[in-house]
C-alpha cells in the first residue's frame, strides 16, 4: 500500500466523522463547520490518489477539480455563515427550527 | 438532520459508510494513467507552463467560468439577504494600524506575485484573490470606513469583475470562428492572466463583503 | 463535424448567466433585462428544437478541446424537452413576479437570483461531465437557498438554512462519487464513462454515493424531510420554480446516470426506487390531506407527484421506454400545474386572504380567476381528461399492463385519487358561501389583476399540453434517450386526440 492510499483512508476518515458531527451537533455554526471538514475529506481523497500515476508527477485533473471545489466550498460557507446569522436574529437560536409545524 | 436517529441506526450508517468507502478505495487500481499524460500533451498549446493552471483555465475553463459564477452568486445571496451590522468603534491601537499602513501595499504586491506565477507554479486567481480578501480584512479591522459612494457601482463592479470578464473573454474568441472559451494558443498566456487578474479582484472583494455579513447600509438590496 | 446549430446549447446557458450579472450591476433596469432574457431564452430553446428535429442530437464542444480533456455539451431529445420545460414555466414566472416584486426593496435580489437559477437548470441539462455537473448542481442549489431566504420570515429563513445543509452535504457525496469514478475511469465525460465503465467495488460504491446524493436533492420518500419547510416559506414564484423544475434537474440527472453511465445489474435498485416512489405518492398525499396551510398541502403534493416519476425504474426494462415518456411528459405538466398553483396561493396572500385553509371559505367570490386556475391545474395533478396529467398517467398505465405490472396501476389510480381528494378540498371549500359571509376580513376586490390572468394562462398551458402530446413526444424521441423503443406503437389514449 502506498502512501498515496494511507492519505486517501485518512480523508475517508475525516469524512466520516464530520459526517457524524453534522448529525449529531445542533448549534448551525458547528453543523456549518462539519460540512466544510466533510469536504476536505472528499478533497483529501480525489488529491492523494491523484498521485497514482506512473511518472513522479501527479495527475493535473483532480488537483484541478479540487481547488474549483474548494473555491465553491468557500462561497458556500460564506452564505452559510451569513444565513446562519439571520436565523439567530429572527429566532434568538443558532439552530434548525423544529421540522414540523403542521 | 430533522430529528435526532437513534444512535444504533447512526453508528451502522457510519460505519456502513466509512467501510463502503474505504473498500472503494483500496480496490482501486495502485497505479493509474489518468488524464496526465494527455495535459501533458497539449501543455505547449494551452499558453501556461503549470499542468494545473492549463486544466483550470484553459482545458475545463467552462468548469471555473461557473465557479466563478458560484462566487457571484454566494456574493448577491449575502447582498440581498443580510446588511452589515455596525461596527463597535474602538478596535484598532496605533499599533495595527500602522502594520496595516505597512503591510497592505506588500500584500497586494504578493497577490500580483502569486497571480503571475500561477502560470508556471502553484499560485493562481483564487490564491491572489484569497491575499487581497486578506488585506481588505486589515483595513476593515483597522476601522476604515468604506469610502463615501464606493458602496455603490464600484463595489458592484468589483464584485462581477471577475464573472464579466471571463464571460466577455469567452464570446469575444467566438468572434474569430471558434468555440466559446477557445483560446487562440498565441494569445492564451495573456488571456488567462487577465481573466485570472479578474477573477482575484472579484474572489477577493466577494470574501470581503462576505467577512462583513452584508451589503454596506447605504447600499440598496436590488432595484 | 462542425454542427452550426449546437452553438445554442453554451447561448442557454451563458444568457441568464450573464443577465445575472447585468440585473446585479444595474438594479434599475433588472426587470427590464430579466423580461427581455426570459424572452429570448424561450427563443433559443424553440430554436434549439428545430434544430435537433431537423439534424439529430448536438454536442458542443468548450473550448475546442472535447472530451476526454475539454468539456463537452450534448443535448438528445430529453435534453431539448427538459430546456422547453423550464423555458414554459420561466417565462410565466418571470412575467408574474413583475407584479409580485414590489419595484423597491428587499425582494430586488430575486431578479439576479432567478436569472442565475435557470442559467443552473440550463447548464445541467446540457452538461455532459460529471464534475462540470457538479458545479451546475451547486449552482442550482445555492441560488435556490438565496430565493428561498429572500422571503426573510424565520421560516423562510429556518427552511433556507435547511436547504442549504441538505444541498452541500448532498453536493460533497456527488463529488466523492465523482472522484472515485475518475480515479477508476480515467475520464470524467458521461458518454466515455458509458462506454468504458467496468463494475467492480469502486464503480458500484462511487454510482451508489452519486445516486444517494441525488436522491435527497430529488427529495424522494422518505429522504423528503427538508422540502416541504422549503418549499412553503418560499416566496410565491421561487416555490413554484423549486417545485416544478429544481427537485425535477436532480431526478433527471439520476436518470442520465441510470440509462447513459449504468452497467448492467441494477435491477434490484431499480425495484427499490420504484417502491420508494409508490410509498411517496401515498404518505404525501396522505400528508397533504392533513394540511391546515394551503401553502404546505401544495408542497406536500409535490412531494408525492414526484412519487411518479421514480415509478418507470423498477418497470421491466423491456416496456421502461412508454413509462419514461409518460414520467417525461409528467414532468411538464407538473411543473406548469404547480407554477399555477402556487401562484394561486401568492395571490390570495398578497390580498391577505387563504394562508390557513379555514380562510379560504368564499374566496371565490373574491378571486374567482385564481380559484378557476387552482382547479384547472388540479384537473391535471388528479390526471384526468383532457389534461397534459391525464395523457402522462395513461403512458405509465400502458407501461404497465404492458410489462405485466400491475401493483403499478393500482398505484398510479390510487395516486389520482388521493390527490383528487385534496384537490377539491380546496375548490370545495372555496365555495363555501354560509355563515361566514359577514365576517368580511377579506376586502371586497374590483379588476381582477394581471398576476391572476397569468395564473389563469399557465393553468389552461397544461390542458394545451393534453392536446399536444405528439409535437412535444416527437422532440423527446430524438435520440432515442431511453434505447430502441419496445416495439408497440405510442398508441394515444381512446377518444383523446
Amino acid at each position: 500500500m502506498t502512501v498515496a492510499f494511507l492519505y486517501a483512508l485518512s480523508g475517508v476518515a475525516l469524512f466520516v466523522l464530520a459526517f457524524h458531527a453534522l448529525v449529531s451537533r445542533r448549534h448551525l455554526l458547528h453543523k456549518i463547520m462539519s460540512v466544510n471538514v466533510m469536504g476536505s475529506g472528499v478533497f483529501l481523497i480525489i488529491g492523494a490518489l491523484a498521485r497514482r500515476t506512473p511518472t513522479a508527477d501527479p495527475d493535473p485533473v483532480p488537483l484541478a477539480l479540487v481547488i474549483t471545489g474548494i473555491v465553491v466550498a468557500v462561497a458556500a460557507t460564506a452564505l452559510g455563515i451569513v444565513i446562519m446569522l439571520r436565523v439567530q436574529a429572527a429566532t434568538g437560536r443558532p439552530e434548525l427550527p423544529p421540522a414540523d409545524r403542521n | 438532520m430533522s430529528r435526532a436517529p437513534s444512535r444504533a441506526v447512526l453508528w451502522l450508517l457510519l460505519l456502513t459508510l466509512g467501510g463502503g468507502l474505504g473498500w472503494a478505495v483500496l480496490s482501486l487500481p495502485p497505479v493509474a494513467q489518468g488524464l496526465g499524460e494527455q495535459v501533458r500533451q497539449h501543455l505547449q498549446v494551452s499558453g501556461v507552463e503549470s499542468p494545473v493552471t492549463a486544466v483550470l483555465l484553459n482545458f475545463r475553463g467552462y468548469d471555473t467560468l461557473l465557479e466563478i459564477a458560484v462566487l457571484a452568486l454566494a456574493t448577491v445571496a449575502i447582498w440581498s439577504v443580510a446588511t452589515m451590522p455596525r461596527r463597535r468603534r474602538g478596535l484598532a491601537g496605533p499599533v495595527l494600524v500602522f502594520f496595516v499602513q505597512v503591510l497592505v501595499p506588500f500584500m497586494v504586491l504578493l497577490a500580483g506575485y502569486l497571480l503571475w506565477s500561477g502560470s508556471h507554479a502553484e499560485g493562481g486567481a483564487f490564491q491572489a484573490g484569497v491575499v487581497l480578501a486578506a488585506a481588505a480584512l486589515l483595513v476593515i479591522l483597522a476601522g476604515a470606513p468604506l469610502p463615501a459612494g464606493a458602496g455603490g457601482w464600484p463595489l458592484r463592479v468589483g464584485l462581477m469583475l471577475g464573472l464579466l470578464v471571463f464571460l466577455g473573454v469567452g464570446v469575444l474568441v467566438t468572434t474569430t470562428g471558434r468555440n466559446f472559451l477557445e483560446l487562440p494558443p498565441a494569445w492564451a498566456g495573456g488571456l488567462i492572466l487577465m481573466i485570472e487578474a479578474a477573477a482575484a479582484i472579484s474572489i477577493g472583494a466577494s470574501l470581503a463583503l462576505a467577512f462583513r455579513g452584508g451589503r454596506p447600509r447605504n447600499a440598496r438590496a436590488g432595484s | 463535424m462542425p454542427q452550426p446549430g449546437a452553438a445554442l446549447l453554451v447561448v442557454a446557458v451563458l444568457l441568464p448567466v450573464s443577465a445575472s450579472a447585468l440585473c446585479f450591476l444595474a438594479p434599475r433596469l433588472a426587470r427590464a433585462i430579466a423580461v427581455v432574457v426570459a424572452l429570448v431564452l424561450a427563443l433559443t430553446v424553440v430554436l434549439l428544437a428545430v434544430q435537433l428535429v431537423t439534424h439529430g442530437p448536438l454536442e458542443y464542444r468548450v473550448g475546442g478541446w472535447g472530451a476526454p480533456l475539454g468539456i463537452d455539451l450534448r443535448a438528445d431529445g430529453l435534453t431539448v424537452f427538459m430546456l422547453l420545460a423550464a423555458a414554459l414555466t420561466g417565462l410565466p414566472v418571470t412575467v408574474y413576479g413583475l407584479s409580485y416584486f414590489p419595484a423597491s426593496g428587499a425582494a430586488g435580489g430575486f431578479w439576479p437570483l432567478w436569472m442565475l437559477l435557470w442559467g443552473a437548470l440550463n447548464a445541467l441539462f446540457v452538461a455532459g461531465d460529471a464534475f462540470n455537473l457538479y458545479v451546475t448542481l451547486e449552482l442550482m442549489g445555492l441560488s435556490a437557498v438565496g430565493l428561498v431566504a429572500l422571503a426573510g420570515s424565520s421560516d423562510a429563513l429556518g427552511g433556507a438554512m435547511r436547504y442549504l445543509l441538505m444541498t452541500l452535504t448532498a453536493s460533497l457525496i456527488y463529488l466523492l462519487g465523482v472522484g472515485l469514478l475518475y480515479h477508476r475511469s480515467g475520464t470524467l465525460d458521461l458518454a466515455l464513462l458509458g462506454t468504458s465503465l467496468e463494475g467492480g467495488a469502486t464503480t458500484w460504491v462511487a454510482l451508489g454515493l452519486m445516486s444517494a446524493a441525488l436522491l435527497v436533492k430529488s427529495a424522494l420518500f422518505p429522504l423528503h424531510f427538508w422540502l416541504p419547510p422549503a418549499h412553503s416559506s418560499a416566496p410565491a414564484p421561487v416555490s413554484a420554480v423549486l417545485s416544478g423544475l429544481v427537485v425535477k434537474a436532480t431526478i433527471y440527472l439520476l436518470l442520465r446516470l441510470w440509462l447513459d453511465v449504468m452497467p448492467p445489474g441494477k435491477a434490484g435498485l431499480g425495484a427499490a426506487l420504484g417502491g420508494l416512489g409508490a410509498a411517496a405518492i401515498v404518505w404525501g398525499s396522505v400528508q397533504a390531506l392533513r394540511q391546515s396551510e394551503l401553502k404546505l398541502l401544495v408542497a406536500y403534493s409535490t412531494v408525492a407527484q414526484l412519487g411518479y416519476l421514480f415509478l418507470p425504474f423498477a418497470i421491466d426494462p423491456a416496456h421502461a421506454g412508454v413509462a419514461w415518456r409518460g414520467a417525461a411528459y409528467f414532468v411538464l405538466c407538473h411543473a406548469l400545474a404547480k407554477t399555477a398553483m402556487f401562484m394561486t396561493v401568492g395571490n390570495l396572500q398578497k390580498l391577505g386572504a387563504g394562508a390557513h385553509l379555514g380562510e379560504l371559505q368564499h374566496v371565490a367570490r373574491q378571486f374567482p380567476v385564481s380559484l378557476a386556475a387552482f382547479g384547472i391545474a388540479g384537473v391535471t395533478i388528479i390526471g384526468l381528461p383532457p389534461s397534459g396529467g391525464f395523457l402522462a398517467k395513461w403512458l405509465l398505465l400502458q407501461a404497465s399492463f404492458g410489462a405485466g405490472q400491475w401493483w403499478f396501476a393500482v398505484v398510479v389510480l390510487a395516486g389520482g385519487l388521493l390527490s383528487a381528494a385534496y384537490v377539491f378540498r380546496v375548490v370545495g371549500l372555496a365555495f363555501v358561501e354560509e355563515g361566514t359571509r359577514a365576517r368580511g376580513d377579506v376586502a371586497p376586490k374590483g379588476r381582477t389583476s394581471a398576476a391572476e390572468w397569468i395564473t389563469l394562462a399557465v393553468a389552461l398551458a397544461t390542458v394545451v399540453l393534453g392536446f399536444t402530446a405528439p409535437l412535444m413526444l416527437g422532440v423527446l424521441d430524438v435520440g432515442e434517450p431511453f434505447g430502441q423503443p419496445s416495439g408497440e406503437p405510442l398508441s394515444e389514449p381512446g377518444g383523446a386526440p
